[in-house]
């Protein structure tokens, strides 16, 4: 007997169903569940806008509210992916704008957005709610006042740490006197003044307001009185904290910071003056979050500080905390999920800071919740490791930066293939990682056989033949998304374990071994593939087959090759008589 | 000249959109060793091929710069699927990704492909660089753009003297902060972005056309080619100023006076002093420019 779940009983499942797995789990079912799924799917999230086209997911998901894309590869964070490579949000913008006019929320990750496009979307959402840019660029500040003129439901409009074509602080203004919707604004990325009393009068009467970021360029004044007229805040990042006050403008200062009884969130801090710090301390004891990582304070100063933070879960700060910091923050701050360590002097040959390992193992013994991790250290021990895997199998995210390359064991000159390989057994929910230090294949052996949650992997400088890129891409079942750069080996590998990559979202690779002749059979094989080869300097089939190319990037789609490349990056044609095809958008 | 090349390459305090450095760092390299093949008779091409990167296996390079623990390491060798393409003659750097600016790499080989880049992991350096001059990988630490040129303002600001009001006195494309940085925007014909870069960094115009050269060189891929032979100051490294005086595209820059003036044409410390922006545009219109260059020098003379 066939029974079938009636749609409209899915249907109000489903309202209960938001997560994106879930959902994608729903609509393999079978086809009518993927019908009913599909018309009732809000919140849409595209991992790669390469993967697939922009009109078949509008054509899909005729109900969407809100639009995820990510477009570069993550080592664009570095440099390593050329400007120009690509990830425009336009295409998207422009299928949505025809076919969805009810949207609501678009968030984007590593793409290129243009004024045109911001412009596009000013006019073409009346209902639009929500803009969040993630390092994202091409755009200037006339596009953000477009947004801001014409989006009346206005809530959500956060630039992070977007490179912005910054033609001054005027954009503010053009919100409109009427406007009061918006709950979080961030500009902390922009570098212009924005004209101080606009803000000042946009934040009083934006009531439901609870995060705001503000840019440097804010002064503290300033600040103290954005404070008083907008002390429900949640969520704050200040400007910078460094103009010289006077006593009674500090404890104006500190009562504004003090009326402020739900922030959570503190961020910014820039050039933070130590003396001003004590101005903070009536917040702490409620804070969740502190970014501290611009913060160029001595240890002493943010101990003071962090003490008082007894709820906190996530904290980014500086190597300047050293190891005796970390130690007391491992008493304290007994409800640490994430820590981030990053380096006050990344390119000193001997950076001036007691920060090592100790420092880290300090947290995985005093801090039970611990769930992710990234450390900046000059070296490592794999006793070190290997004692933080067994204190803290709760270990989600863990990334390692041994700051120097093929860095091995300080203490026993060994590679850390022992450590790695600790974190990988013990961790059982490891979902992502990064190494670093001196690795052979085996410490991949290892991640290969037991990191079997691992669905992010980063790798630089590692390893020694092809064996390591096997054993990971034969051995971690979930893995999604593999990058490495300035690694000895490419083809045999890759060739072997082809079927891999339809799998994954992505493999990045630069400054490996793989041969543009491998590329050529890598994309023959796997029709489902792009290969695309990155390289400033010449097609890659002027060279021999066997030379070695600059940088690939391989990934799973249905779109097929790419129409709007750059003149470096090619894609490797699935007819081999054509070599590479390269379109570019004009 | 190999210091300044590395001074350009540090990548702290560089512009918002750094990176064409290192492919046109073996682009350069290239070049170099395509005049090696031909006519070598320029003793920088050594010096450079001294600051390639190498990547590969430690011990290929001069002993002395690695620690012997490593060859016992790595000699016990994983097979190179590699070592065909290795020993073949075509000499670029493989991995432009990654440069190194250590001034000590014995110029020992031709083969660069299966070295690894020589970071010394404990030793300190025997180099003559100076101490910040440490080995400079692209995207390595693996430190978002956005860190850096906050932190790099941050200290700007912190040596830039008593004088901390990050107010906007300073010119909108500007980072906040006063003398230290000297942030321009670069716009080139027919390409989609401006760039900012940091005059401050340069010292010269033959540094800013190469840095110049490297940022748009995506742009004009097809018109550089190869050219060999060196430039005015016997530098490949000026063939952005070949092509630019040469054919297609000149430099051009606002002064404080809103005019519009080609590059090279002042001292270069006027010219950092008045400079405003810089737009790289076709020769054919930037025809009317000169006269006027002649009469603001008659008139600052």
């Amino acid at each position: 007997m066939y029974l079938r779940l009636p749609s409209k009983v899915l249907e109000r499942i489903l309202f209960f169903i938001d997560s994106n797995d879930d959902r994608n789990s729903v609509s393999l079912v079978c086809k009518s569940w993927f019908e009913t799924e599909r018309l009732t799917r809000k919140r849409v999230f595209v991992g790669n806008c390469y993967a697939v086209t922009p009109a078949a997911v509008v054509r899909r998901f005729p109900k969407m509210r809100s639009l995820t894309l990510k477009g570069k590869p993550h080592f664009a964070d570095y440099n390593l992916v050329p400007d120009g490579w690509g990830g425009y949000a336009w295409p998207w913008i422009e299928a949505l704008a025809a076919k969805n006019p009810l949207l609501e929320e678009i968030r984007l990750k590593r793409m290129v957005v243009t004024d045109e496009c911001l412009e596009m979307i000013a006019a073409s959402f009346k209902n639009f709610k929500s803009l969040v840019l993630t390092s994202c660029e091409g755009f200037s500040t006339d596009g953000i006042a477009a947004i801001a003129s014409t989006c009346r439901s206005l809530r959500e409009l956060e630039l992070r740490e977007c490179i912005v074509d910054d033609l001054g602080g005027d954009w503010l203004s053009y919100f409109p006197e009427t406007s009061t919707s918006l709950v979080s604004l961030d500009f902390s990325c922009l570098d212009s003044e924005v004209k101080f009393s606009d803000l000042e009068r946009l934040v009083s009467r934006c009531r439901n307001l609870k995060s705001l970021k503000l840019n440097r360029a804010v002064t503290l004044d300033g600040l103290e009185s954005l404070l008083r007229r907008a002390p429900q805040l949640t969520e704050l990042g200040t400007g910078s904290f460094s103009d010289e006050l006077s006593p009674e403008a500090l404890s104006k200062l500190s009562k504004a910071i003090s009326a402020c009884k739900q922030l959570k969130s503190l961020s910014g801090l820039w050039d933070v003056l130590p003396e001003y710090l004590p101005a903070l301390y009536s917040v702490c004891p409620g804070l969740t979050s502190l970014n501290l990582s611009y913060a160029t304070v001595r240890m002493t100063d943010l101990v003071d500080l962090l003490r008082r933070c007894k709820k906190l879960q996530k904290l980014w700060v500086m190597d300047l905390i050293e190891d005796k910091g970390l130690q007391a923050v491992a008493t304290c701050c007994k409800e640490l999920r994430e820590l981030r360590v990053f380096p006050s002097e990344p390119d000193l040959e001997e950076p001036n800071v007691a920060l090592t390992e100790q420092g880290l193992v300090f947290i995985s013994e005093g801090c039970q919740k611990l769930e992710s991790v990234l450390y900046f250290c000059v070296q490592f021990t794999n006793a070190a490791l290997i004692t933080i895997a067994r204190n803290r199998p709760s270990i989600k995210r863990f990334r390692l930066c041994v700051i120097e390359p093929f860095a091995p064991d300080y203490k026993t000159q060994e590679p850390l293939d022992q450590g790695f390989k600790a974190i990988a057994m013990g961790c059982k929910d490891l979902q992502r990682l990064s190494v670093s230090g001196l690795l052979t294949d085996k410490a991949f052996e290892y991640i290969g056989k037991h990191a079997k949650n691992l669905g992010m992997l980063s790798i630089a400088f590692a390893g020694d033949s092809d064996l390591m890129l096997h054993h990971l891409l034969s051995g971690c079942k979930k893995l999604r998304k593999l990058e490495i750069r300035d690694c000895p080996f490419g083809d045999t590998a890759l060739l072997e374990n082809a079927w891999k990559l339809e799998t994954m979202r992505s493999l990045w690779m630069s400054s490996c071994f793989v041969s543009f002749g491998a590329c050529k059979l890598l994309s023959q094989k796997m029709p489902r593939l792009n290969v695309e080869v990155i390289d400033e300097m010449y097609p890659p089939e002027t060279r021999p087959e066997s030379s070695p190319v600059e940088r690939i990037y391989i990934y799973r789609t249905l779109a097929g090759p790419r129409l709007d490349m750059p003149e470096f990056v090619w894609t490797i044609h699935k007819n081999p008589e054509i070599g590479v095809s390269h379109l570019a958008i004009k | 000249m190999s210091e300044s090349v590395a001074a350009e390459h540090d990548y702290i305090g560089l512009s918002e959109f750094p990176t064409m450095e290192p492919t046109t760092m073996s682009d350069k390299t290239k070049t170099r060793d395509n005049n090696n093949n031909s006519n070598n008779d320029d003793d920088d091409c050594l010096n450079f091929k001294a600051t390639e990167l190498r990547l590969g296996l430690p011990g290929s390079e001069s002993p002395g710069r690695v620690d012997p623990r490593f060859l016992s390491l790595k000699s016990s060798g994983a097979k190179r699927v590699f070592s065909d393409a290795i020993n073949e003659s075509n000499k670029w750097v493989f991995s432009p990704g990654s440069i190194t600016a250590t001034g000590d790499v014995g110029s020992g080989g031709s083969a660069v492909k299966d070295s690894k880049p020589v970071v010394p992991v404990k030793e300190k350096k025997s180099s003559a660089a100076a101490p910040a001059a440490k080995a400079q990988v692209v995207g390595w630490p693996p430190i978002r753009s956005f860190r850096k040129n906050t932190m790099a303002s941050s200290q700007s600001q912190k040596q830039g003297g008593g004088d901390n009001h990050n107010n906007s006195e300073t010119e909108a494309e500007a980072k906040s902060g006063p003398e230290p940085c000297l942030y321009v925007k670069v716009s080139m014909e027919g390409a989609p972005y401006l760039r900012k870069i940091d005059l401050k960094t340069y010292k010269s115009y033959v540094e800013l056309s190469s840095a110049l050269e490297k940022m748009f060189s995506c742009f004009t891929i097809g018109q550089f080619g190869s050219h060999g032979g060196c430039g005015r100051d016997g530098l490949n490294e000026s063939r952005l100023t070949d092509l630019l005086r040469g054919s297609e595209y000149v430099v051009t820059y606002e002064d404080k006076d809103s005019d519009w003036m080609l590059v090279g044409d002042v001292p270069w410390e006027m010219f950092i002093g008045s400079c405003k922006k810089l737009r790289i545009m076709k020769s054919s219109e930037a025809i009317g420019l000169a006269p006027r260059v002649m009469e603001k020098c008659r008139s600052r003379n």
